[in-house]
């Protein structure tokens, strides 16, 4: 192999990279909503992927077929469609379970009520990826349609012998997952409720006092974070094939990129997500495939010891 | 004496150990009295659960870091026997007991760069060992290692014919693994991981080695879950990175533990005896129609601990039984039996006059803000120096900086003419610097005298000695009525005097005490003030940090007046009344009128 195959090779990783670590960084914005407004560890965040992944399999199996529906950006559509069905489901089992043990509830807990929610949550982790395993069964699927085998040729470059190939269902689902953090910046920097989430986060107290109702601030955001992580798993769901056990992987690979951006802080969440995007790929140009998670959570590991308050957010920012 | 009453009366590690006895045998006749071979795999695997249980307690049930990773030990210990096994044909008797040292290896190394980190942080970073390992053992192609038969001497190599062999092989695990936790829990050891739970930087500022004693923790539960890991291996006879590093297994020892009572010698064991049968029977009536039954078992039952009894099965029961009593952890012993001895905490007098501590070109900044600049000044032996200074003046920051919780920018501390740089805060504290908190710092759930007796370990060799210290200083400062109390029941001015009782029981040369008379009414601050001069008695070096200035000239020999973060004045106290700086910066003209009106109306009286 010479110099150039090896830049292609780069190239090509680097592109992945950016595309899979756009999706990924989606999830991160989800997971650090529900940390940056509520304090919560939530374990549970990549079985709610996982549901997102499925809820755009099932969909697609049951009305994909409809001639209606026929078209390459069906599955697409239906990955955001995850977003307010999980949404739904976010603000059930916070209702019924969360709540219990975060906001006001928390301050009678042993050290702020921080244990009971990571077991709680991991609980819930167990319930989800076990029952979907009962639901879904154990073997691997996947969304994939013409898109995800058709990519967009860039280049020939440098004198014909570069070439990079886009995938063009990565492409899309990275578009989209942009698309959605945006959107999702502008709720929080310009409405009303983004308002009273953001002051519910900087100060329970004192957003109570001034007559925000912290209970369901919380419940919103726990919405939001679940339906965000759901969306980058249905987009997800267009590239990688899945089982109901993929959740504690790529519960690392989001905590990771948080970790990374500095919990709480949305912008830093979506670039730690994209850089473990781009880590995890091009750490495949020289190790072996099996590798690629422990490459990421070798990285984890490192972030986390060396520097937990992030290299993009200041400690422990705000969503 | 009847049986019963000699029964109660066992206390501690012996009253456990007869206990474990008890249990042990009645173990030993269930496991001989059933043949059905299923029964006993049960009997066996609840065993080896319960000690993962135990192993996980023993880290996290006491020292409050949740692991979401024990996983790792127990997978590499049980790979460790398979490999040994099917490459080198080396014995599990052998290899089980490597399989704990090694483990315990792990542990520490594990423990030495993730101990770093704390709450949420922690348990994250513990999660991603496993995983990792899971997915190299994958990668070096070790998805599935088969323990070969040996068919020549299957004893030697424990595999037995009658399975009961192995039901007891595990009962062995599980009667040392409850043995250690005993010793460990009523031990130094346990209190110190105790304390670390209840509040880490109060643990430490008492002359804790927080870092010593939570290496201490993992090295040994790390040890215990590669036992069980080995002999797992050995039982089941094949080992898949899933089945020994999957999140299941960390989950599954968390889960009974705190499912049956976290921090408790029997709550992992009762965990793993409700929640592992349960499981196994439900899993083999319906893992053809569903094959996650157990993991949605585990979650369910960990769900509704969490909700409906958050410290598990033991301690809910304990609340039914005794529904007016706080949760205490520790010994609910009287300070009665130890005496008051308040010689044992004289400092004597030095003939040196080399100041006991001497701050030079002190200085700290939290980003734009200089918290502490250039400070300088020292304090002699026995001397009882103030620090004033209004809000925001860097006083706390100042003994945060003495007592190494953070370190400074620049500058030299020199305490009994040594310099301190990077010493931890227990180890200045073993040096003779204590100190007590704006806002106390109680170990929760401990009584009074567990809370003074750990201030005291850092000194004593026994618990005896230890607890002879502490009792001598409850006795000092008047708490000894109160001592079997649950901390978490004192009033503010109780809580202040225990943790300056904490404080003496370290045997200091010097304390730092900060605002220890805040919330106080006058007739509390009277008793306050004279405590303080009994402590100063003893010999003992005093720097406070007060705002009332009324209890301050009363007391102190000499004030160091701070304002942002610099020194203003100092001197003794009818100087610094009249410094004008002082008072333009903190006391208000109004100050000195108010003090001569004062003055007048004594005199009129």
């Amino acid at each position: 192999m010479d110099g150039l195959q090896y830049l292609e090779n780069f190239l090509q990783s680097l592109v992945a990279g950016l595309l899979m670590g756009s999706m990924y960084g989606l999830m991160c914005v989800g997971l650090t909503i529900i940390f940056g407004v509520m304090r919560v560890i939530n374990f549970a965040q990549g079985e709610f992927m996982m549901l997102g992944m499925y809820f755009t399999y099932f969909c697609f199996a049951w009305f994909g077929t409809w001639a209606f529906f026929d078209g390459v950006w069906f599955p697409f559509m239906l990955a955001l469609l995850a977003g307010p069905a999980m949404f739904l489901l976010g603000v059930l089992i916070h209702r019924l379970l969360i709540n219990a043990v975060t906001g006001r509830q928390a301050s009678q807990l042993e050290a702020g009520g921080h244990y009971a929610q990571l077991v709680l949550t991991l609980g819930i982790a167990l319930v989800l990826q076990n029952g979907g395993l009962f639901i879904f069964g154990s073997n691997p699927v996947s969304v994939s349609n013409e898109l995800s085998y058709s990519a967009w040729e860039w280049g020939p470059m440098v004198g014909d012998r570069v070439s990079v190939f886009v995938n063009q269902a990565q492409t899309i689902s990275a578009i989209l997952a942009l698309f959605v953090v945006i959107g999702f910046g502008q709720l929080m920097g310009r409405t009303r409720l983004g308002k009273s989430l953001r002051a519910a986060a900087d100060n329970p107290d004192a957003a109570t006092y001034m007559g925000i109702n912290v209970d369901r601030a919380h419940r919103v955001a726990f919405g939001f974070g679940v339906a965000i992580t759901a969306i980058g798993g249905g987009l997800l769901a267009s590239n990688v094939s899945f089982q109901p056990y993929i959740g504690t992987e790529y519960v690392i690979i989001m905590y990771a990129g948080v970790v990374l951006g500095g919990l709480g802080s949305v912008r830093g969440a979506f670039l730690g997500g994209l850089t473990i995007g781009v880590l995890q790929q091009v750490s495949a140009i020289i190790l072996p495939n099996q590798l690629q998670n422990t490459v990421i959570f070798v990285c984890f590991l490192i972030i986390i010891l060396l520097r937990p308050q992030g290299f993009f957010g200041r400690r422990e920012r705000i969503a | 004496m009847t049986m019963m009453d000699t029964l109660k009366s066992l206390t501690g590690v012996k009253r456990d150990f007869l206990h474990i006895g008890l249990f042990a045998g009645v173990y030993l006749l269930l496991a001989l009295f059933i043949s059905n071979s299923y029964y006993q795999l049960i009997m066996t695997i609840v065993a080896v659960w319960a000690v993962m249980g135990l192993s996980w307690n023993l880290l996290s049930g006491y020292s409050g870091l949740i692991s979401f990773g024990h996983a790792a030990f127990f997978g590499l210990g049980a790979y460790l026997v398979a490999l040994c096994l099917s490459v080198w044909n080396l014995s599990p008797w052998f290899t089980i007991v490597l399989a704990t040292l090694a483990c315990g290896l792990s542990g520490l190394l594990v423990g030495l760069p993730t101990f770093r980190l704390r709450g949420h942080y922690f348990a994250l970073a513990m999660l991603a060992y496993p995983l990792a390992l899971l997915y190299i053992f994958e990668w070096v192609g070790y998805q599935e290692v088969a323990l070969p038969m040996e068919r020549e001497a299957p004893a030697l190599y424990m595999q037995f014919d009658n399975p009961v062999w192995h039901t007891l092989l595990a009962l062995v695990l599980l009667v040392l693994a409850l043995g250690i936790s005993s010793l460990v829990a009523n031990n130094r050891f346990g209190m110190s991981l105790l304390a670390i739970k209840l509040d880490e930087d109060a643990a430490e500022a008492a002359g804790i080695n927080t870092l010593y004693w939570k290496l201490a923790a993992i090295t040994v539960s790390a040890a215990i879950a590669g036992a069980a890991g080995g002999f797992y291996a050995v039982v089941l006879l094949v080992v898949t990175p899933l089945a020994v590093f999957g999140m299941l297994v960390s989950a599954q020892a968390l889960i009974f533990a705190m499912f049956g009572g976290v921090g408790t010698l029997w709550g992992p064991v009762l965990g793993a005896f409700i929640l592992v049968p349960l499981s196994e029977i439900l899993y083999a009536r319906y893992a053809a129609d569903f094959p996650g039954i157990q993991g949605v078992v585990y979650g369910v039952a960990i769900i509704a601990v969490i909700l409906f009894a958050p410290q598990g099965i033991l301690w809910k029961v304990r609340a039914l039984l005794k529904p007016d009593q706080f949760r205490i952890l520790g010994s609910t012993a009287s300070v009665a039996d130890f005496g008051a001895r308040e010689e044992l905490l004289v400092v004597p007098p030095e003939e040196d006059e080399t100041p006991v501590l001497a701050v030079s070109g002190l200085a700290k900044a939290f980003g734009g803000l200089q918290a502490t600049n250039d400070l300088n000044f020292s304090v002699r032996h026995g001397e009882l120096l103030g620090i004033i200074g209004p809000n925001g003046a860097g006083k706390t920051t100042l003994f945060n900086l003495l007592n190494g919780f953070i370190r400074p920018d620049a500058g030299e501390i020199v305490f009994r003419g040594k310099h301190l740089h990077k010493q931890r805060p227990n180890q200045r504290c073993a040096a003779g610097m204590a100190r007590t908190f704006q806002v106390p710092k109680p170990f929760t759930h401990l009584s009074v005298l567990d809370n003074v007796v750990i201030g005291a370990y850092v000194h004593t060799r026994s618990k005896e000695e230890a607890s002879e210290h502490a009792s001598a200083a409850i006795h000092l400062v008047g708490l000894h009525d109160e001592c079997h109390l649950p901390a978490a029941n004192l009033t503010n001015k109780q809580l202040r005097l225990m943790e300056l009782a904490r404080a003496l029981a370290s045997k200091p040369t010097l304390i730092l005490v900060d605002e220890i008379l805040a919330g106080l009414d006058p007739d509390a601050m009277q008793e306050m003030l004279a405590v303080l001069r009994k402590v100063r008695g003893l010999g003992i070096t005093i720097i406070i940090i007060e705002h009332s200035m009324q209890a301050m000239v009363q007391l102190v020999d000499r004030f160091v007046v701070l304002d942002h973060g610099a020194l203003l004045a100092e001197g003794s106290p009818d100087r610094i009344v009249r410094n004008p700086d002082v008072i333009e910066a903190y006391l208000g003209k109004n100050w000195l009128d108010n003090e001569a009106r004062d003055g007048e109306d004594a005199g009129h009286d």
